[in-house]
This record gives structure tokens, C-alpha cells and sequence, in this order.
């Protein structure tokens, strides 16, 4: 009997975290745990509607290559070339953007980026080299080819190659009635209320119409996996493709084109960094996404929408450490005041494993707080790198990846 | 037999080499250039004596980074945190070097047993995620290394451990005394790290311990199969830990012939990037001691003369191209070499079986 009630109440915890409704009222509630720190520090970037601008345009590099990590792996296959596929689409979007106007920018991204896909799934799918070796391969190439082409094509500017000329910039609209009204009530300085309305004003003024539709690919890749018939079978290549070439699934197709697909995805988040988030093509400006974008895969459990909340999260860790470093002060207290609620839940749940974890995790948010005038921007940096690493650690039980993702096969045999 | 073994091994390599080749030789003529001229440019530049002798010297810190990829491959192990593992052994072996003053060969061991011990741990990480954790190596190795960047980056901040010597932009550590130093060989209007020789050691240390050691038995035989191994009383999962380690150690000293020959301190000038090429360079070598340092001398060689081509004007940069091509040939050709192998042995047993059910038919 005493057996049992552990894993009941685990059962009960876990119920609480998978309705949607129970997740929306956790986020409320550190939205509210985020307005008191606010309120008592001053700082108040953090819920600015500058800061959620920015965390958008942040994210959504990183959301694109997430779901093209995502596409790639629950066909079955690894893709770490999502660094170079993103290169290809700066390179193209920007050149092309130059040439002809972003929209063909966009455009001929998109054509690359599914080249580049295509590319490694004849790698990795036909000729079954190994899907590890085969995207830092990609990497390598994009990065070299990207600056061997901008050696060629660019027009020096000041004997400086690593640059493209500038490209116009795609038209943005601010949402009327709902921006205003938001931008009013931020203004008015209610506590709560206000800084909510800070956040949204920032996520409805100034955007641009690619952001939405880049927005809506996570409902759509949602819809694709979990809806449609191409999604069972590519879900199902990607957990036992014996199986499921067994049942007369066609493999290969559908690794082939989940992998196209996953190129031009991660190949649109590098025009959106080139043609959105900035005007021009720069050496270097991936600066390591594609490995982050990884990184929100898994930490979004292999599901579109764990990968959305993963990349704004890291995007978030992003638009701060541009904009103010002293906020990430205050984040420290929220963290910080977040594992004490955990430590005081786990301990009414009788984790005590768990508890004094949070406890210990309070205490050290505390105490960096107390004594630390600021935290060095590396960490603020690789937050995602270190956040994911953790998650792996610690929850690698409770992630459910693609069962056969990253495991080379062939037709035909075991 | 042995002969056609070799013939095997050395085909694909080659092949890979001379595809890339072909690859660039159209991308020069795309380029509205002659290749062969270009070709025999830098082949002259690159075998310059002064030339040679830096070669050489890259040369060391790819070998060793190659040697450390090829321990993981042993094992089946995917050793791209070599980046993060190189940087721990470089900083914290020029950080304890320039804090201690010792007599000479004291010293200098002292700072290569802190850069092996700083590699091993940092590969330690990954080591033990991977056995205890199950977690993919590929994955935790990339977060490592962006990591193990950071924290070398923090550390060396003017008021921690980093100094910013006048009239430089670059942060460094503190230099490391003459005795902590190694001598350099001078030869052919140049210098010679005299770490080569430790270089040389790791090989054939590499080669007997693989070769000639129950220890390089049981991690050979864990490469094969996991299964097999435990079941026959190999403790797997800790040769996977301990293979990890080690390459991580040999990884730490990637950075240490440059340290202790030419700079004395560690600074964000040096380059990234040692995982791939290690990886590559394993590849291109079949994991062997002798073939890693020809594929080392290649890569260093395409990158010493590279800047011949900007002369040409032609963006150096294609050599990085070039690299990534040689690696996907050589990992197709060793799949289609495979392949092809398989389908003859397949055959070979369905010739035997065939002559057997006959003989059986016959009596």
C-alpha cells in the first residue's frame, strides 16, 4: 500500500502539467511571480514590450531550425547540418534580395535551403554514410562555400567581402484597435495587468508578415504530424522503419522529403536573420543556431509546440543579453523564487530528493542575487547550451524521442 | 591477402583525395583560371622549406586531434567534443604552467599531465551522461563545447585569470616561465616544435595499446559489440567511459605543442574548429597511427597554401570546401567499399550452400 501512493501522486503531477489549462495557469503564474519581482527591483525591461519584440525576432530563427530538426528526426534521421542549411539560407536570401527584392530573397531560400535537405538525405538515406559525419560535412561546406561565393559576387565594400550589400526591407504593420489599447494600459502602470499588456503590445506592434507566416508553420507542422496521413507514416519511419516498411510504407520517400523539408525550413530561418532580423548577409551570422535550434528539439520533446515554447525561451536569453544585462539579475530571482514554490510542493509530495534539489537551486539563486553585481554575458550566451544539457540529465527518462532517430538503415535489412 | 588489405585500405582514401580534386579542379575552371597551374603553385609553395617546417607544425596539433578522434571511433564513439576538450587542456595547461615555477622537465610534464587531466575530465561529462544517462554523445559534445567556450572566455577576463599585455586587443593568460617552455628544433630556416616527439609517442603509444594490450583488446572487441563483449566479461560500459576519457586527454594536448613552442599563453586567437578536422582526419587515416599523420600533413598542407590562390584571385576559402568534400568522399567510398565487400561474401555462402544442397542431391 505505502508503495503505491508515490506513484499516484506522480501520476497526479503529471496530469497537472499535460492539461492545456493547468499549463496556461502555470505560465500566469510565473507571469506573476515575474510582475512582483518587477515591482519590488524596478527593472522593468523585462516585461517592456521591446524585450518581447525583440524575443520574437530572436525566436524565430531558432523556431525554424527547431522544426527543422523536428521534421528531420521523427522521419529518422539526425540533422546537425541545421547550421549549414541556415548559412545557405542567408547567403541565397540576402544575395537574391539584393538582386531582386526580398520576396524573391525569401524565395530562392526556401529552393536552397530544400537542395541542401535534399542533399543530405541522399547522404544519409541512399548512400547511408553516417548521418553525423554527413551534416558537419554540410556545415563545413556551407560555411566555406558561403564565404567563397562572397569573395566572388560581393561587391567590395572597403575590401571587406564578408558582407552583402544591403537588401530592402519587408514592410511591417502594427495590429490597429488591439496594439493602442495595449500600449494604454501598459502605460497606465497596474501591477500585473500592465506588464501583461507590455508583453502582448510588444508581440502585436511592428511586425512583419513574414514573422506570422513562419508563426503559423507550428501549427501546420502540428496539424502535418499529428493529423495527416503523410504524418503517421512519417512519425512511424522514424520509430520503427522495419515496421513500417513492412506495411508497405515507402521509407525512403518520406525520409527524402521530411529531409528537403527540414533543410528549407532551417534555410528560411537563415533568410529570416538576413532579411528580417537585419538587411544585409554577415560572415558568421548563424553564430550557432542551428546547434540551438537542436537544442530546442530536444528540449521541446520532439513536438511542434515544445519547440515553439523552447525557441522563444532561448530567444528570450537572446533579446535580453543585446538589450540589458541587468535584468537577467532579476530573472535570477524569479528562477530563484520558482524552485523555492518546488521545493515547498516536492516537500508536501514527500520528494524529498526533489525538495531539497529546489531548495538548493532557491538558495544558490539567493545568493548569486545577494553577491553578484552581474552575471558575465558567456552565461547569459550559452544558457541554451547549459539548459538543454540539463534537461538531458536529469529528465533523459521522461523524453520521448523518435525510438530509431539517428540509427542508420536499409532497406531490407535489420 | 594481407596485400589486397592494403590495397583496400589505401583505395578508398585516394579515391576520396582525387574526387575532391576533380571537384575543385571544375570549380577553377567555373572560376575562369587554369588548375593545373594553380595545382603546381601551390605544391611549390608548400614544399618551401620555411613552409614545411610550419606545416609540420600544424601538423602536430592536428595529429594529436586526429589520434584522439580515432580512440572514439574505436569504440564507436562520435568524439566531436574535441573542440571544448582542446580548450580545457590549453587553458588550464597555460594557466597551472605560468603559476608555478619548477625545474625545466618537471615543468613541462607538469603542464602536459594538467592539459590530459583537464581534456579528460572535461570528456568525463560526456563519459558518464552517455553510460549512466543514455544520453547521445553527438548532442552532449556539442553543448560542451559551446560550454567549455564560455567558460575559457569568463575566465579569461582581466580580473580573473586573463591579462591584456600593452598594445594588444587580445586577452591571454599569463606567460609561462623559460622553464615551463620547450625548446624548438631549428632546421630549414625555421623552428620545429620539439613537442613532435611527444606527438610521436602518442602514435605508437595509440598503436601498442590497441594493438598489444589486453586493454586495447577489450576496447576493440566493446567497438565490435557491446553485447558480445559483456557477455564474455568485458565491463563495457566502463570502456566506454574510460575510451572517452582517454580521447579526451589526448584531445587536451592538441593545443600544447603551440603553447609550449610558440605563444606561452593561451588567447582567444586560438582557432576553433579541431573536432571536424579530428574527426576528418580519423577518417581519412582508417583510425591508423601512420595514416592519421599523412592525413594531418595533408589538411595543413591545403591550409598553408591556400593564400596562393587569393593571389589567383580565387577566395582561399575553397580549400575549406575542398576539406568537406574529401571528408563525404572518403565516408562513401569506405560505404560502397563495404558494400561491395558484403555482396561478395554473400555470394561466397550462397556458392558454398548451393555446392552443398547439390552434393546432397546427388547422393
Amino acid at each position: 500500500m505505502t508503495t503505491k501512493t508515490p506513484e499516484k501522486k506522480r501520476s497526479k503531477a503529471k496530469k497537472f502539467f499535460t492539461s492545456p489549462a493547468r499549463i496556461t495557469l502555470a505560465i500566469a503564474g510565473l507571469f506573476f511571480i515575474i510582475s512582483g519581482v518587477e515591482a519590488i527591483t524596478g527593472a522593468t525591461d523585462i516585461t517592456s514590450p521591446g524585450t518581447s519584440g525583440a524575443t520574437l525576432r530572436f525566436a524565430i530563427p531558432l523556431l525554424m531550425a527547431g522544426l527543422g530538426g523536428l521534421w528531420a528526426e521523427r522521419a529518422g534521421v539526425i540533422n546537425i547540418g541545421l547550421e549549414g542549411m541556415m548559412i545557405v539560407g542567408t547567403w541565397t536570401a540576402a544575395w537574391f534580395g539584393y538582386l531582386h527584392g526580398p520576396l524573391v530573397g525569401f524565395a530562392a531560400a526556401a529552393v536552397f535551403g530544400l537542395a541542401s535537405g535534399f542533399f543530405h538525405a541522399i547522404l544519409t538515406v541512399k548512400i547511408g554514410i553516417d548521418q553525423a559525419v554527413s551534416g558537419l560535412a554540410i556545415n563545413l561546406i556551407a560555411a566555406g562555400g558561403a564565404r567563397y561565393l562572397s569573395g566572388i559576387f560581393f561587391p567590395p565594400v572597403g575590401g571587406d567581402r564578408t558582407v552583402s550589400p544591403p537588401v530592402d526591407s519587408f514592410p511591417t504593420f502594427t495590429i490597429p484597435i488591439i496594439a493602442p489599447l495595449l500600449e494604454k494600459i501598459d502605460a497606465q502602470n497596474i501591477f500585473f495587468i500592465s506588464n501583461l499588456a507590455g508583453v502582448l503590445h510588444g508581440l502585436t506592434r511592428d511586425l512583419s508578415l513574414v514573422t506570422v507566416a513562419l508563426l503559423l508553420l507550428v501549427p501546420l507542422t502540428s496539424w502535418i504530424l499529428w493529423r495527416s496521413k503523410f504524418g503517421l507514416r512519417m512519425r512511424f519511419s522514424g520509430e520503427n522503419p522495419m515496421a513500417a516498411e513492412s506495411l508497405g510504407i515507402n521509407v525512403y520517400r518520406i525520409r527524402y522529403i521530411a529531409i528537403s523539408v527540414s533543410g528549407m525550413l532551417a534555410s528560411l530561418g537563415g533568410a529570416y536573420l538576413a532579411l528580417v532580423a537585419s538587411s544585409v548577409y554577415r560572415e558568421g551570422q548563424t553564430a550557432g543556431r542551428g546547434f540551438i535550434g537542436l537544442a530546442t528539439v530536444i528540449f521541446g520533446n520532439w513536438k511542434p509546440g515544445g519547440v515553439f515554447a523552447g525557441s522563444m525561451l532561448f530567444g528570450f536569453t537572446d533579446a535580453l543579453r543585446v538589450r540589458q544585462s541587468e535584468s537577467v539579475m532579476s530573472l535570477v530571482l524569479v528562477a530563484g523564487i520558482v524552485a523555492a514554490i518546488l521545493g515547498i510542493y516536492f516537500s508536501i509530495a514527500r520528494r524529498w530528493k526533489f525538495a531539497a534539489i529546489s531548495v538548493g537551486i532557491a538558495l544558490f539563486g539567493l545568493w548569486v542575487n545577494q553577491r553578484v553585481d552581474l552575471i558575465p554575458q558567456e552565461f547569459v550566451t550559452v544558457f541554451p547550451n547549459f539548459a538543454t544539457l540539463i534537461v538531458l540529465t536529469f529528465l533523459a527518462q521522461r523524453l520521448t524521442p523518435p525510438a530509431m532517430a539517428g540509427m542508420p538503415y536499409r532497406r531490407g535489412s535489420e | 591477402m594481407t596485400k589486397s588489405r592494403i590495397f583496400w585500405g589505401t583505395l578508398a582514401p585516394v579515391a576520396a583525395i582525387l574526387s575532391s580534386l576533380v571537384f575543385v579542379y571544375i570549380i577553377l575552371t567555373i572560376r575562369g583560371v587554369n588548375p593545373i597551374d594553380i595545382f603546381a603553385e601551390m605544391i611549390n609553395y608548400g614544399f618551401q622549406p620555411r613552409n614545411l617546417v610550419s606545416e609540420l607544425n600544424q601538423t602536430i596539433a592536428y595529429y594529436m586531434a586526429g589520434v584522439a578522434a580515432a580512440i572514439g571511433f574505436k569504440m564507436l564513439l562520435f568524439n566531436i567534443g574535441i573542440d571544448g576538450q582542446y580548450r580545457m587542456g590549453a587553458f588550464f595547461g597555460a594557466v597551472v604552467g605560468a603559476a608555478v615555477s619548477l625545474p625545466p622537465i618537471l615543468h613541462v610534464t607538469l603542464i602536459i599531465i594538467t592539459a590530459m587531466l583537464a581534456g579528460g575530465l572535461w570528456a568525463a561529462i560526456a563519459g558518464y551522461l552517455k553510460v549512466r544517462r543514455g544520453v547521445s554523445e553527438v548532442i552532449s559534445n556539442i553543448m560542451l563545447n559551446f560550454i567549455a567556450a564560455a567558460i575559457i572566455a569568463f575566465l579569461l577576463s582581466e580580473d580573473l585569470l586573463g591579462t591584456l599585455p600593452e598594445g594588444s586587443q587580445n586577452l591571454q593568460t599569463n606567460k609561462i616561465p623559460v622553464s615551463g617552455q620547450m625548446p624548438t628544433i631549428k632546421a630549414f630556416d625555421g623552428e620545429i616544435y620539439s613537442f613532435l616527439f611527444v606527438a610521436i609517442a602518442v602514435g605508437i603509444a595509440y598503436w601498442v595499446m590497441l594493438n598489444k594490450t589486453v586493454f586495447g583488446f577489450n576496447l576493440r572487441a566493446t567497438g565490435l559489440s557491446f553485447r558480445a563483449a559483456r557477455s564474455s566479461g568485458v565491463n563495457a560500459p566502463g570502456m566506454i567511459f574510460i575510451t572517452t576519457v582517454l580521447s579526451g586527454a589526448i584531445a587536451g594536448l592538441v593545443g600544447i605543442g603551440t603553447l609550449l613552442s610558440d605563444t606561452h599563453s593561451y588567447s582567444m586567437a586560438f582557432p576553433a574548429g579541431y573536432a571536424f578536422t579530428g574527426l576528418a582526419l580519423a577518417l581519412l587515416g582508417r583510425n591508423h597511427p601512420v595514416g592519421i599523420f599523412f592525413a594531418a600533413f595533408l589538411w595543413s598542407f591545403l591550409e598553408r597554401t591556400a593564400p596562393v590562390l587569393e593571389f589567383e584571385g580565387v577566395p582561399p576559402e575553397i580549400v575549406i570546401v575542398m576539406q568537406g568534400t574529401i571528408v563525404l568522399s572518403i565516408v562513401i567510398a569506405y560505404e560502397v567499399v563495404a558494400r561491395i565487400n558484403l555482396r561478395q561474401q554473400q555470394r561466397a555462402v550462397g556458392k558454398v550452400n548451393a555446392e552443398a544442397s547439390s552434393q546432397k542431391e546427388s547422393q
